[in-house]
């Protein structure tokens, strides 16, 4: 690593296609080590897929993805799956296993990767458990848990490897405001407490620019804002400050590109 | 032109199934080897693949049986012959309905079962979750599922056999009065291990291969939607089916035909 601040998570020229769709077109990112890092940007501009290249689920058209030192485009199925034991992370639905209940989803990577006797199992799982407050719940089966209490307990179940970092794909989205407040409160002290570094993926500006150190604002596949959340809210890019306040038009446009609308309201309505 | 497209790329895209099938296949070959590790995992499935299928079969079985025993009976009769429907019935079923019949069942109960559980996980990003946590799903949810089935069917199949022979049975010797001895010393004497009950074992097995196969295929194939799940489960049940009869035509070419 050649640069002088510590970057967990490096991109360079990143570039994804899917299809003819360009999803990013040559980004950079550097995510620090330690801190939180907020990617940001409206729906459908592939903050999801930026997780799942820098997971290694999907290969970049073009660029580098450095995790720690190590390409991740480049790993072997084998390396890849060593790194990942590494990283946790926490899907917009929980992605809970339906058939286990919440204790054995917490223990399964424990159980997969350690082999460590089940008493000492048992023990970490209460102990992640009580980390996100559902060491209660841990008998109920997933179709038993509210959407706020699934995501506590996916992300019991991130951390059970004490992972260097940990993912969220938009955390917030669908939340009441308790268990919005429950989940920003949580993801900030298990930063601090385990030393985790944190990337977050959302579009909820208010809850994400109340604990990101660092925001990077995506649009149309490339970055066109970063900063710190004070420094965005006095960007002096307009499209930043749409974002960012949430006004419903600006250059951001209301309407999906379409022909004339007078035109299409008095043709036939032929559709091909 | 524009359907001349079509064709092909209705072509292009059916053989790029078929190879990811073939590919997926071999990745759970080499999974199978771990599972022994993991000998609970693989009775789970069994649990939930054959044995849930059990009532099913013996009561399909024990209809197609007693079905056998009267059309059987009422044929023979003319001859004279119905010293033999032991042996009719208990041929049919060891060397075609056993196999066919239970495979096309396990299709309909146990196949769409599968596809549309691993469609499910899918569709919940269960198995995108499993990877991002360094578990490969192809080993943790697709081989013990794929080698249940296989290890399911022959004893389903046998199963069916059985209760059907005894359905002859009942309707044979019970309700027809067709001579007892002669129903089981016939069957003794004229069904042989090799040629007839081997066979048929072959048969579920192969069919155990293919409708599993499909079933695991389609369901981590599936466009993970509602709606993708849904057209994925009719997949197999329909491919399944089709694969069963066809590949019985074969099998029985090659095993019983002169041709």
């Amino acid at each position: 690593m050649t640069d002088k601040q510590d970057n967990l998570v490096e991109a360079r020229g990143l570039t994804f296609h899917f299809g003819s769709r360009v999803i990013f077109d040559g980004i950079d990112l550097d995510l620090q080590r330690g801190k939180i890092t907020a990617i940001m940007g409206p729906s459908g501009t592939g903050k999801t897929t930026l997780l799942r290249l820098i997971g290694g689920q999907i290969k970049p058209t073009a660029g580098t993805i450095h995790v720690d030192g190590q390409n991740v485009p480049g790993l072997s199925r084998r390396e890849l799956f060593e790194l990942r034991k590494r990283m946790g992370m926490l899907f917009q639905s929980g992605a809970l296993l339906t058939d286990l209940s919440v204790f054995d989803n917490v223990a399964f990577p424990l159980r997969e990767h350690t082999g460590l006797p089940e008493m000492m199992v048992r023990d970490l799982v209460l102990m992640k458990l009580e980390a996100v407050g559902l060491r209660g719940a841990q008998r109920l089966m997933p179709s038993e848990l509210s959407g706020g209490m699934a995501r506590r307990v996916a992300l019991a179940r991130a951390i059970a490897l004490d992972p260097m970092m940990i993912m969220y794909d938009e955390p917030f989205t669908g939340q009441d405001p308790i268990s919005m407040g429950v989940l920003v409160k949580l993801i900030s002290d298990l930063n601090e407490v385990l030393g985790l570094t944190s990337i977050m993926v959302s579009h909820d500006v208010a809850e994400a620019s109340q604990i990101a150190d660092y925001i990077y604002v995506l649009s149309q596949g490339i970055v066109v804002g970063q900063g710190t959340p004070d420094e965005l809210r006095d960007s002096d890019s307009e499209w930043v400050r749409q974002f960012m306040e949430g006004t419903p038009d600006g250059p951001v446009p209301f309407h999906y590109p379409a022909g004339d609308y007078a035109d299409e309201l008095l043709s036939r309505g032929d559709r091909r | 032109m524009n359907s001349l497209q079509q064709l092909g790329h209705g072509a292009l895209t059916a053989f790029q199934r078929l190879g990811r099938a073939h590919l997926f296949l071999f990745a759970i070959l080499a999974g199978l080897p771990s599972l022994l590790l993991r000998l609970r995992l693989l009775i789970q499935q069994i649990f939930s693949v054959g044995v849930l299928s059990l009532v099913i079969t013996v009561v399909a079985g024990l209809f197609v049986g007693m079905v056998l025993g009267l059309q059987g009976y009422n044929t023979l009769v003319d001859f004279g012959a119905e010293d033999s429907l032991g042996v009719m019935v208990a041929l049919s079923l060891v060397r075609e309905l056993g196999p066919v019949v239970a495979a096309l069942l396990f299709a309909g109960r146990a196949g769409s079962a599968l596809t549309a559980e691993i469609g499910l996980m899918k569709a919940t990003e269960q198995l995108s979750g499993m990877e991002m946590m360094a578990v490969d799903p192809l080993k943790r949810v697709i081989a013990p599922r794929f080698l249940a089935g296989v290890l399911s069917l022959p004893l389903l199949a046998a199963i069916f056999s059985a209760v059907g022979v005894m359905g002859g049975y009942f309707v044979g010797v019970g309700l027809l009065g067709v001579d007892e001895g002669a129903f089981w010393s016939q069957m003794q004497s004229r069904v042989d291990f090799d040629e007839d009950i081997m066979n048929g074992v072959i048969k579920s097995i192969v069919f155990g291969v293919v409708v599993t196969w499909i079933a695991v295929f389609e369901g981590y194939d599936a466009v993970p939607t509602s709606a993708g799940v849904s057209r994925a489960t009719t997949r197999t049940v329909v491919y399944a089916s089709l694969a069963v009869l066809g590949l019985d035509f074969v099998l029985t070419a090659l095993m019983f035909g002169e041709i």
